[in-house]
């Protein structure tokens, strides 16, 4: 597979241009799972020393400060050395772990301009696992190289300019090759200025190594594969001569637009970049589904949400640690650790000192209290009550209500229901897990009138942030046939209530909260596969649903 | 530390540059948040600000910057009392700070070395007529969010803990930067900051461009770069300090002041904050631009930076608060 080539030869060349001295390209992301394939790309960044860093270090490890522990032990003040005490390369394993705050802690390290640089080492088996933007974005290259290394990778050797080797800054650029690049990133929907702005970078780093003074196409079409297609958050639509208007899946990559294409000094400006860049957008960029970038942290899962803290919930095993502020120690596991160790350690205390009264502990005794908490999940069912099919339709969403409550004990599920009707959206039942509480409430429903569609996905919005911030997960369950033609402010425009049903469904989107839509419309409706899509969540169609269907649906979806 | 890239020299951002400059004409605007996309340079503007401001004079050995020995707190114990000039402090908060560090907690290496009882200042003992910045503020753990708010109201820091009862004064513009995909901020939290700034990132082509060269020229030439820019940076600075002395003088009308209660009114922002930074901010910048008198002029360029942040939030309005703030302006001030 010629592909397979070019992603590696592309890796080969992003490893050799982080090892330029003084182009302070930021790092990479390589997505890789650990393999032997993982440690060979490794050998590659060797020259620079890195050193492990992990998702749950501790600030007193990254930043350093007093080590209590020594301190102690040797009575005068031992401090720790901050990680990035001097310019450093930091290999960040599990980078899909980290969280968003050791991610801006590392960004600002990497914004000081000492010259630091994370690789950062991405695992993650979903494309929604991820390490931070707000990392990877100051991190100049991704490299997820596909299938097996070719036999002798890296194949070139790296050039050896003649003369004194150049650095980065004795590259001259042009103001054309800025503009050049510049709007490529603009071409591809890339708004960060940081993309433009690491690509020059790798511009120069790359002619430096080859031992030009000046950046040439070459450097700019390297530079430009390098940091732009992950970045990217559309295709360029292009109104040229291409035989396929729908843009070419990665595999019709001309094969001589690699990266190592010396002869290609008659690019004409823009045009082949875009080519180059495009040939290796994502594929899933290409399927014209998500943005890249926009994954949502988390999306509805079977349950409620899992959280680790240190604080409250069911209590986990204690696991081993530094006192930090604010973990709990686990005294008696920290005790029965110590308690083996007692006689060796008297023992060992030196002749002619007094000795030493009570037990005694070290720092690796130490064990620490870990809880987690699980949410309890809320379905909110959106329900349209409106037109001649409201009565089944309430009272299929009736029946499904009741049935996913019969089975709540099991699932920890509350449920709320919203009716939308006439002008507006009412909450017919408040999030519950009483049963009785549901049948009486839902014993008689009014139907009939327009279909507020936005009125209820707003309410549903609002039930949700609130449910949120008691410690629920909700997710929003969207029952409808989808023609809304009643305005968020109560007229009746079919034109406005869609493009306000479509705000609410961003609305939604932005606030992360998990959904799902049934069309029960005869026939289904465009309209609603787009307002799902805009809400990220599944959209499923279900003509004429029964209860046992309904509830099916919803299981299935959830828990998928 | 590298030297950070020059206030001056960032390209257009002409809103969040302006409240960040009216923030050091007068300090009791009450700080800056500044929202937007990233790679947009909210740090950038940040970090170069340090280089911007006036320098103050402080007791040489004081650890919360005080000017004279008088106002040095008890606790502290002076080594050299000489007033020396001290560029302005500019603190960076990390995200994950622990309370100690944020407070201030026992100086735990005398006591571990000598026995004795010390109290070792945090970084808002630091931040004391001064700024502390907050990156990604919207992601900042709640204790620490609720600690500053009751430190940037009262302008004093109290530590009950370990023994120590201390007290310092803690004054600082607080700036804080962050992401709105990655979470919201707290309304509490959102109402204390005086002016409130959205970025985004240029859509010119020719704009863009225009960052990048400047970008490339700091880093691959650097004194010439420096030279240019940093003269244009020390001229703000003197303008920052000219402004500071006409700002007593700077008349009010009582029909500016209608205007204000009228937008305010208008726009139903909770509290009266509002007005008061309104007013504020448009005095610092009538003195930053050398006019005399407050007129409407000055009002209607800073009330979306001063109001956007009070609204009720509308989640159907995409175009953002300031586009409101704008259209409501255009109402009420004619």
């Amino acid at each position: 597979m010629t592909s397979d080539t070019t992603s590696w030869d592309r890796a080969a060349l992003a490893l050799r241009l982080l090892c330029v001295p003084d182009a302070d390209l930021g790092g990479a992301v390589i997505r890789m799972r650990a393999s032997p394939a993982r440690d060979h790309v490794l050998t590659q960044v060797a020259p620079l020393q890195p050193r492990k860093i992990h998702p749950t270090i501790s600030d007193d490890q990254l930043f350093g400060g007093l080590d209590l522990a020594a301190t102690l032990n040797a009575a005068q003040v031992v401090e720790n050395k901050s990680f990035f005490h001097s310019r450093c390369t930091a290999l960040l394993t599990m980078s899909e772990r980290c969280g968003p705050d050791l991610a801006a802690k590392l960004a600002q390290q990497l914004d000081s301009g000492a010259g630091h640089m994370i690789v950062a080492l991405d695992e993650g088996a979903e494309p929604d696992e991820a390490a931070p933007p707000a990392l990877t974005e100051r991190l100049a290259f991704h490299i997820a190289p596909e299938g097996r290394a070719p036999a002798g990778w890296p194949s070139d050797t790296p050039p050896v300019p003649a003369g004194t080797p150049l650095t980065p800054a004795d590259v001259t650029v042009s103001g054309s090759d800025i503009e050049t690049l510049t709007s490529l990133a603009a071409v591809f929907g890339i708004d960060s200025l940081r993309a433009p702005s690491l690509a020059l970078r790798a511009a120069r780093a790359h002619a430096a190594m080859h031992g030009r003074k000046a950046v040439d196409e070459s450097d700019l079409n390297a530079a430009a594969e390098l940091v732009y297609p992950q970045r990217a958050t559309r295709v360029p639509q292009e109104p040229e001569d291409q035989s396929q208007d729908p843009p070419p899946p990665p595999e019709d990559a001309p094969d001589d637009d690699g990266a190592g294409d010396s002869e290609s000094f008659e690019l004409p400006d823009g045009d082949m970049l875009v080519d180059a860049v495009k040939a290796l957008l994502p594929a899933d960029l290409l399927a014209g589904l998500v943005p890249a970038g926009t994954t949502r942290s988390q999306t509805g899962g079977g349950a409620g949400m899992k959280r680790k803290g240190n604080r409250r919930g069911r209590p986990l095993p204690s696991r081993p640690g530094r006192l930090d502020g604010r973990a709990r120690i686990d005294l008696v596991a920290t005790l029965r650790a110590a308690a083996p160790w007692q006689p060796l350690r008297n023992a060992a205390v030196p002749a002619g000192t007094p000795p030493r009264q009570g037990l005694q502990i070290r720092p690796a005794d130490i064990r620490l209290k870990r809880y987690q908490e699980q949410s309890d999940r809320l379905l909110i069912f959106a329900v349209d009550a409106s037109g001649s099919a409201a009565m089944s339709r309430l009272n299929e969403a009736k029946g499904a209500v009741e049935l996913l409550l019969g089975q709540a004990y099991a699932a920890r599920d509350h449920v709320a229901l919203i009716a939308f009707r006439g002008a507006e959206a009412e909450l017919l039942l408040p999030p519950t897990r009483s049963l009785v509480q549901t049948k009486r409430r839902l014993a008689s429903l009014p139907g009939g009138g327009g279909t507020p569609l936005a009125a209820g996905l707003q309410q549903a919005a609002l039930l949700a942030e609130q449910s949120r911030a008691r410690g629920l997960s909700p997710t929003v369950v969207i029952l409808t046939d989808g023609r809304a033609n009643i305005a968020l402010d109560g007229t009746a425009n079919r034109q406005t209530a869609q493009s306000d049903a479509e705000k609410m469904a961003g609305l939604l989107t932005a606030q992360n909260i998990a959904g799902l839509v049934i069309d029960m419309s005869n026939r289904p409706q465009d309209a609603l596969r787009s307002l799902a899509a805009r809400m990220q969540a599944p959209y499923i169609a279900l003509p004429r649903a029964d209860a046992e269907r309904l509830t099916g649906a919803v299981s299935a979806a959830l828990e998928g | 530390m590298k030297t950070p890239f020059p206030f001056s020299a960032i390209v257009g951002q002409t809103e969040m540059k302006q409240a960040m400059i009216l923030t050091a004409v007068d300090p009791g605007i009450g700080g800056v948040l500044v929202f937007g996309d990233r790679g947009t340079g909210k740090s950038t503007a940040v970090r170069a600000l340090a280089a911007l401001l006036p320098e103050i004079t402080v007791v040489e050995s004081c650890p919360v910057n005080a000017a004279t020995t008088a106002e040095c707190p008890d606790w502290a114990e002076l080594g050299s009392k000489k007033r020396v000039k001290r560029p302005t402090p500019v603190i960076d908060l990390p995200l994950g700070a622990t309370e100690d560090r944020v407070v201030g907690a026992l100086d735990i290496e005398r006591a571990l070395t000598r026995g004795e009882k010390a109290f070792e200042p945090g970084l808002l003992a630091r931040a004391n007529r001064g700024y502390l910045y907050i990156d990604e503020v919207n992601l900042l753990e709640d204790h620490i969010v609720d600690l500053l708010l009751d430190v940037a109201q009262s302008g004093e820091n109290v530590v009950e803990r370990e023994g120590l009862s201390i007290r310092h004064p803690a004054r600082f513009v607080l700036v804080g930067s962050g992401n709105p995909e990655e979470g919201e901020l707290r309304p509490q939290l959102l109402d204390r900051f005086g002016l409130s700034v959205e970025v985004k990132s240029p859509t010119d082509v020719a704009e863009r461009v225009e960052v990048i060269k400047r970008r490339d020229a700091f880093e691959a030439d650097f004194d010439a770069f420096m030279a240019r820019h940093g003269a244009e940076d020390a001229k703000v600075r003197d303008t920052i300090l000219k402004a500071r002395k006409r700002l007593p003088k700077v008349k009010t009308p009582d029909d500016i002041l209608n205007d204000c209660a009228a937008l305010c009114i208008a726009l139903g922002s909770d509290g009266l904050r509002g007005e008061l930074t309104l007013l504020r901010t448009a005095r610092a910048l009538a003195a930053y631009r050398g006019d005399k008198t407050l007129t409407r002029a000055h009002l209607r360029d800073i009330a979306p930076s001063a109001l956007s942040h009070r609204l009720r939030r509308d989640p159907l309005d995409e175009a953002g608060s300031g586009a409101r703030v704008a259209r409501i302006v255009d109402e009420v001030l004619g």
